[in-house]
């Protein structure tokens, strides 16, 4: 990798092992300094790509073709050098104030502040939701920079149409690949790097309409990093197309693929007579529920659902007009029916690397209740879905949805009592979007490679996380 | 009388009086005037009111089993004429030993008695070391057993006075009766200051509490330490379906607590910074389990999970001396589905020929076991949930747990 270039231009001057690993510290040091903070999406693979700051450009050539001979080099020395890099980059914090009047100063979006807000969460967004929707409705044909295809993609996050991890994966790549067709490289410029740097400005302008979900973090850092390993001896359109295919492979293989090996591991798991439970509407779960009726299994759903967005309800639906027996509560209810419950299948928005699941708000207290009436937790996740971060509480990071969804309850008319919330001075509402459930909760994770205890996330991270698997 | 009763049938039948201490109040008053209106034979004046209270006692809570303060309350005022018949007893006893002593004393001891209450009476003999019950059984049964037999061995020449003493006994029995039942009342009224007095005792500065759903005795607890100038923060989940939380933020917000409503859903996610949790009860049983309402469950796994103490506030009127067996479908209620879904939009998926079934389920109430419960908070003080079987001594008579009119035997 690098060092095979580096130490092969400096065999001339015949510098000790260790003068030379004093350069490439101070090298690296430079590199990191000069990269500054500004990208929010955690890009380990473009800091692979923006090295070559002192050597240059026929050094990166080189780089690049190594890089895309072989991956895995013998001895330890680059393995560590790799190990620094994993590390994430730190978030932004909201209540850090310069920098948030930085990125207030580049952002696209006007959002503008949320009044009430919740102390103990200084350190997250929190904006008066749709108030930007016209506001970017009306300059839908003006916005130059933005693709309308990812523009659109926006909108539809702000204004709901698309939630969920996998669907808002989805829609991002697609609208990618429709970026990178319409791209054109300008001239004097390399396609490398000018296309990674328009991707980073389509992935603010998400970010400013609603904050990224891990598995589309790690999405966009596969397309960085095949952008990175584009041989430079392919033309423009070639380059494209082939961008445009291995996006294409991502969504059939990581997300299509992967769900339809879950389901087949996971209908190991159901026998004649359970009771199965779910939270919420997760499609893993979906597809397994619908997978096991069709193989004649004799069971029973119960969906449990929460407020505000009670999406149990379209899953209910879902599954009734199939032909299962349903049973639907809501979340306070769960105590009242574990007792009948066999088992419980649970999707996840992603898993970190402490174990902890990450999901929709309101799985860790139905996991925890199932533990503590001695039912099996069984969490389906994809594999793109696992991150190296941790977490041990769901305080330090977490998304804050619309407060006013919590006054307003949906068809309940006499629910009125919070109308006006702002004016009070001492109330505030707040509206969690996720949580943490602690890996003991968890019996076992369905995963496209397998059925493994929590405690094997990190392995399947490591091993698997890395460039080449990612294919 | 008669109407009385209907009424309160009928807004118990549909749940329609609010929170237990009102039904508690009501129950208590019907009580006192059938007490009062009840015309008491000339012997075994006690046994007479024991089986008028039971036969109303019972159809009221046929009414509604699962509000269980009504039986308490009837269970409680049973308990207060078998005391009181008791203490008159004691005290008939002793202005006998004494009159056969010596007659000039007798006049005098007879005027000075009616000064001590039954209550008293009743205390002293609870303050003086009360042994366990099988003992106390053996105590009691020598003088119930005794009265008659002195009675009836009485010599002619106190003949007289004798029988004028009974009648003034059956009518000091039911001015007794109603003395402790009005204080009953006043105890029922009063439970949410007592309560709150200990609130100064448990929240302190900078403390963040967490409640769900709304109830009385926590909205006054916390009020009485705002007053106090302890200034803390208070999460509120909402509790679906009935959304009382919102109503509770409401009122702590206007008293000028920094208040917060969060989903249900939340609880879990936000536990981890609360320092304590305080709830109301629905009742508490004879194990110092409580049943709450629904979705306090889920929050007491998770005050245990993280070490939060779980604070139960509950006048001494929800304490209940039954065992709950089953209690999640023994002592619940489950509510219109169409508190969750729009019987309109589901309509269409129950209908198809190939559709599987739908059912709701809307519990009203859940089960604490005892061991998720840190503390109680009663008028009577703080307690430990393994503590509350003892008090149901001081508060209720092992012959009525089972409310039902006996067929006419002996007493």
């Amino acid at each position: 990798m690098k060092d095979q270039s580096n130490s092969s231009k400096q065999q001339k001057p015949k510098l000790t092992k260790a003068e030379r690993r004093e350069l490439q510290e101070a090298q690296r040091a430079a590199k990191a300094a000069a990269k500054g903070e500004g990208n929010k999406a955690s890009a380990t693979a473009t800091s692979a790509n923006a090295r070559p700051a002192k050597a240059v450009k026929p050094a990166q050539k080189s780089d690049n073709a190594s890089v895309a001979a072989t991956e895995k080099k013998g001895g330890d020395f680059p393995h560590e050098k790799d190990r620094k890099k994993d590390v994430p980059q730190p978030r932004l914090q909201y209540d850090d104030k310069s920098r948030v009047e930085k990125a207030k100063r580049r952002s696209v979006v006007k959002q503008t502040e949320a009044r009430n807000r919740v102390e103990l969460f200084r350190h997250l967004p929190q904006y008066e939701h749709g108030s930007q929707l016209p506001d970017l409705e009306a300059k839908f044909f003006d916005l130059y920079p933005m693709h309308p295809a990812v523009y659109k993609v926006g909108l539809q996050y702000i204004s709901g149409d698309i939630s969920g991890g996998n669907d808002r994966c989805i829609a991002m790549l697609q609208a990618f690949q429709e970026a990178i067709k319409d791209y054109k490289v300008p001239p004097e410029k390399s396609l490398g790097r000018d296309l990674t740097a328009k991707i980073g400005s389509y992935v603010s302008f998400l970010i400013e309409c609603r904050p990224l979900s891990i598995s589309m973090g790690n999405a966009i850092r596969f397309l960085k990093s095949q952008i990175a390993k584009l041989p430079l001896t392919l033309s423009e359109s070639e380059a494209k197309t082939s961008l445009q295919a291995d996006i294409e492979r991502f969504i059939s293989e990581k997300i299509v693929l992967a769900n339809k090996v879950i389901v087949k591991h996971a209908v190991t798991k159901i026998r004649d007579g359970d009771v199965l439970l779910t939270y919420g509407s997760s499609l893993a779960v979906e597809m397994i529920l619908l997978h096991a009726h069709e193989l004649g299994k004799q069971f029973r759903v119960v969906i449990v659902d929460s407020r505000p967005k009670l999406r149990g309800q379209q899953l209910l639906r879902r599954l009734v007009e199939k032909g299962l027996n349903c049973t639907y509560t809501h979340i306070n209810g769960v105590s009242y029916i574990m007792h009948e419950v066999s088992r419980v299948f649970l999707g996840a928005e992603s898993i970190l690397s402490n174990g902890t699941v990450y999901s929709r708000v309101g799985t860790a207290s139905v996991a925890m209740v199932a533990h503590a009436a001695r039912v099996p937790v069984i969490v389906c996740c994809e594999a793109y879905k696992f991150h190296e971060r941790v977490q041990l509480d769901s305080i330090c990071s977490n998304e804050l949805g619309d407060p006013e969804v919590i006054s307003n309850v949906p068809g309940r008319m006499d629910v009125n009592h919070l109308n006006g919330w702002a004016d009070i001075e001492n109330l505030q509402l707040l509206n969690l979007i996720y949580d943490a459930m602690p890996s003991d909760y968890v019996s076992m994770i369905v995963t496209d490679y397998g059925m493994v205890p929590p405690t094997s996330v990190p392995v399947i991270v490591r091993e698997y996380g890395r460039e080449q698997v990612w294919i | 009388m008669l109407f009385l009763l209907m009424y309160l049938f009928i807004d118990l039948d549909a749940s329609k009086i609010e929170g237990s201490q009102a039904t508690a109040k009501q129950a208590a008053e019907l009580l006192r005037s059938v007490i009062s209106q009840q015309r008491l034979p000339q012997t075994h004046q006690a046994t007479a009111l024991i089986s008028a209270v039971r036969a109303v006692g019972e159809k009221l809570i046929a009414a509604n089993p699962v509000e269980l303060a009504v039986g308490n309350i009837v269970r409680r005022v049973l308990h207060i004429i078998r005391e009181e018949d008791l203490s008159l007893a004691t005290a008939a006893i002793d202005g006998l030993e004494l009159s056969a002593v010596s007659d000039d004393e007798d006049d005098v001891e007879r005027d000075d008695y009616p000064v001590l209450s039954a209550a008293a009476v009743a205390a002293a003999a609870r303050s003086t070391l009360r042994p366990p019950s099988l003992q106390t059984l053996l105590e009691d049964t020598p003088i119930s057993a005794a009265i008659p037999h002195t009675s009836s061995s009485g010599g002619d020449s106190e003949g007289k006075s004798r029988s004028v003493d009974k009648s003034s006994r059956g009518r000091k029995l039911k001015h007794d009766v109603i003395e402790a039942v009005n204080e009953l009342i006043q105890d029922i009224s009063t439970c949410y200051e007592q309560i709150a007095e200990q609130a100064v005792e448990h929240i302190h500065q900078n403390e963040v509490i967490l409640t769900l759903g709304s109830s009385k005795t926590v909205l006054e607890f916390l009020c009485a330490a705002k007053e106090k100038k302890r200034s803390f923060k208070v999460f509120v989940a909402e509790g679906a379906p009935r959304y009382q939380g919102h109503l509770l933020a409401k009122e702590l917000a206007a008293r000028g607590l920094q208040t917060t409503v969060i989903t249900d859903s939340a609880v879990f996610a936000m536990i981890s910074r609360v320092n304590m949790v305080i709830v109301g009860a629905h009742a508490v049983m004879a194990n110092g389990g409580v049943i709450a309402p629904v979705g306090l469950n889920m929050v007491a796994l998770a005050a245990q999970r993280h070490a939060v103490p779980f604070v139960v506030l509950a006048g001494s009127h929800k304490l209940c001396p039954l065992y709950p067996h089953n209690p999640e479908v023994l002592l619940n209620e489950l509510r219109s589905p169409s508190e969750l879904l729009d019987f309109g939009e589901f309509s269409d998926c129950m209908d198809s020929a190939s559709g599987g079934s739908l059912h709701v389920v809307n519990p009203t109430f859940d089960y604490v076991p005892p061991k998720l419960v840190s503390l109680f908070i009663t008028d009577t003080g703080g307690h430990n949930p393994s503590y509350m079987y003892r008090l149901i001594a001081d508060y209720y008579s092992a012959d009525d747990l089972v409310v039902k009119r006996r067929p006419a035997t002996t007493s």
